[in-house]
């Protein structure tokens, strides 16, 4: 252990508590408005003592938000399972077309590969506004307006390029010397795909893929625009808590607690996974 | 079990010529050592013969079969890598046990396979381990175990005992050479270190830039080197050489080393009169009494002994440096003025601007006009 006089130890602790607080303070008070009324919530001063409710989760769970103006029917369970569905069939579609894209571009370089790969990327640079203008006129064309399989095509510019360039890296991580001594063992190249570099690459995969889901998760503008009310997700639904009586802010809270739980969780379980198999201490001596 | 022949083959990279123009065949049931300063080609080579690496042109035959265009997986060779490359997510087990899945072989037959060859390079003991878990020696016997385990026809090892400690290399050294004989395989070796190359190889074939520069036994590389750089490779303490310029008298060719007329034993009439480089190996120097003819008057400068023999660096009334090689226990000059005989007859000369050897009695080469 190395030695810090007491002095050293307070400062070093109250920084960190400082710190931790400041990160800590919109989620704790976003946290504890969940279980405020409207009414305690706009009091001023704010008060950090208040008599905790459950109202605004019973609201959001029955769907039933009754306001001054009288009772709001609201889609908040649909919207949180809309966005769920969304989100993991596009990370599911983008797994299986980008992971074997990635492992493409990463072991076999052929003419244009840079190009291609560049291209895919460039489809984060592009202003989501100026696509969604003509996406929106051919998805009516096409009858894929509103549609899950029209949002989940759209979510692949969000989910496809983070999958495939942070799993290409992670292939070319992989020593190609570790491949081929499996290939000259007798195994197909396929075999060698599945059984060699895609467990290898696996702390890879799932980061990519977990990013692309907190990507695809909070995405607004594709499904405000290409979505109506069913098929919404979370963050376009929460604009009905703003509603002709006021904003809701008790109910807002409410449906963010709940809408960063699974985020949240998936992040804290995934996180530990990561650690576990990032070293590849066997390939050097 | 199976010959193996490249016929011309070349691999380029951009402009760089990796392997120009090469061939080389090596006999069922031989060890090859392919021996080279890094760069010279030789991982290419061995890749290639894999199957990882395809060739620019020419072609690889296995067994008198064309394999040039052949997928790895069906080539039936086995190989060993330099930085071992072992699947860092299976156990010891399950890597030498790749090669026998590829098979479909039954459980019980790979349970035996591996486990015998993993007694033979005993790291039966670690079988459960995960190579992180592995020492280094342990990593390279298993990735030699992978290799030996289908008793391929065709084993490609490429310096596996690079990365070990001296110890272990020096162990492995003298295990190989039975091992390999035991399997039968025609093994190809490469290798940066002349003693390991020297003590595995039925033939070596010295490489550099892309070419084999000689292809012989080892006691030809070492007796009748084809330049003056594979001389120098070979050998420890390194060869002594000295520019010359041999002459010719009543008893024959002598060189003139410090004033002492030094007969040559060989046909080296027409190194008469040029420029040349003359090749005393250490051992074949020895100290002897002033009054022996021949004998050449020198100053020890230092001595080092190297356990089974003493190395004495010796300096020339000339002032040129020179070592002297003698068994361990046998007398010899440790200080002041002695005197040192050459032995004419396992002199070599070498012509000073091409480094080629001069008097080429039986010298193996390939391709030996355009050397270094």
């Amino acid at each position: 252990m190395e030695h810090t006089s007491l002095l050293e130890r307070i400062l070093r602790g109250a920084a960190l508590t400082l710190v931790v607080i400041f990160f800590m303070f919109p989620i704790a008070w976003i946290f504890m408005m969940s279980f405020q009324t409207n009414e305690t919530i706009l009091r001023i001063p704010p008060q950090l003592i208040f008599e905790p409710t459950l109202a605004n989760y019973t609201a959001l769970i029955t769907g039933k938000l009754v306001t001054a103006a009288g009772t709001l029917d609201i889609a908040f369970m649909r919207n949180l399972w809309n966005s769920v569905f969304l989100s993991v069939t596009s990370v599911a579609v983008s797994l299986l077309l980008g992971v074997p894209a990635a492992y493409a571009f990463a072991r076999h370089k052929f003419r244009g590969s840079e190009d291609i790969a560049f291209t895919l990327l460039s489809f984060r640079f592009a202003p989501a506004l100026l696509v969604l203008l003509p996406l929106t006129l051919y998805f009516q064309k096409l009858g894929l307006a509103n549609t899950y399989i029209g949002l989940i095509w759209v979510y692949q510019l969000i989910c496809l390029p983070l999958i495939l360039w942070i799993v290409r890296g992670y292939f070319e991580d992989i020593p190609a010397d570790i491949e081929y001594a499996y290939r000259i063992g007798g195994h197909s190249w396929f075999a060698t795909f599945r059984k060699i570099a895609l467990p290898l690459a696996g702390p890879g995969i799932a980061a990519a893929g977990l990013l692309a889901f907190i990507f695809a998760w909070n995405n607004f503008v594709f499904a405000l625009v290409l979505a109506s009310a069913d098929k919404q997700p979370v963050t376009v639904g929460a604009l009905a808590f703003i509603t002709s009586s006021g904003i809701q802010y008790g109910q807002i809270s409410a449906a963010i607690v709940l809408s960063i739980t699974p985020t949240l969780a998936l992040a804290l379980y995934a996180q530990r996974y990561l650690v576990e198999g990032l070293s590849l201490g066997a390939v050097k001596g | 079990m199976a010959s193996l022949e490249l016929k011309n083959v070349v691999k380029r990279y951009k402009s760089q010529t990796v392997l120009d123009n090469l061939s080389l065949s090596v006999a069922d049931g031989e060890t090859l050592v392919l021996f080279g300063p890094s760069g010279a080609g030789k991982t290419v080579l061995l890749r290639m013969v894999a199957g990882v690496i395809d060739p620019d042109e020419g072609k690889i035959l296995i067994g008198g079969e064309d394999m040039t265009d052949v997928d790895a997986e069906f080539r039936g060779v086995g190989m060993a890598f330099q930085n071992f490359a072992l699947f860092p997510h299976m156990s010891a087990f399950d890597n030498i046990a790749t090669p026998l899945q590829a098979r479909h072989s039954s459980q019980g037959a790979i349970k035996a396979g591996v486990e015998s060859v993993a007694k033979l390079l005993k790291i039966d003991h670690v079988l459960s381990h995960k190579p992180r878990a592995l020492s280094n020696g342990q990593k390279q016997r298993t990735a030699l175990a992978r290799a030996l385990v289908g008793s391929p026809p065709i084993l490609l090892l490429d310096d596996p005992l690079r990365n070990v400690d001296a110890k272990l290399r020096f162990e492995m050294r003298l295990e190989l050479p039975r091992l390999l004989h035991d399997r039968g395989a025609t093994v190809v070796y490469v290798t940066q270190d002349y003693k390991e190359a020297m003590a595995l190889g039925n033939r070596i074939a010295v490489m550099s830039q892309g070419v084999i520069r000689q292809l012989g036994t080892p006691e030809q590389i070492y007796r009748e080197p084809a330049n003056v750089e594979i001389a120098r490779l070979f050998g420890d303490p390194t060869i002594n050489l000295l520019d010359v310029k041999p002459a010719r008298d009543a008893k024959g060719i002598y060189v003139g080393l410090s004033n002492v007329q030094v007969h040559l034993a060989g046909a080296y009439e027409a190194a008469v009169g040029r420029d040349c480089v003359i090749g005393l190996r250490p051992e074949a120097l020895s100290f002897v009494g002033e009054a022996t003819p021949g004998a050449v008057p020198v100053t020890v400068e230092a001595e080092t002994p190297l356990n089974e023999k003493i190395v004495t660096l010796v300096r020339t009334v000339r002032g040129r440096e020179i070592l002297v090689s003698r068994p361990a226990g046998t007398p010899g000059q440790t200080e002041g003025k002695a005197h040192v005989a050459v032995d004419g007859k396992s002199a070599l000369l070498f012509d000073h601007a091409s480094g080629e050897r001069i008097g080429a009695n039986k010298v193996v080469t390939l391709r030996s006009g355009e050397a270094a």
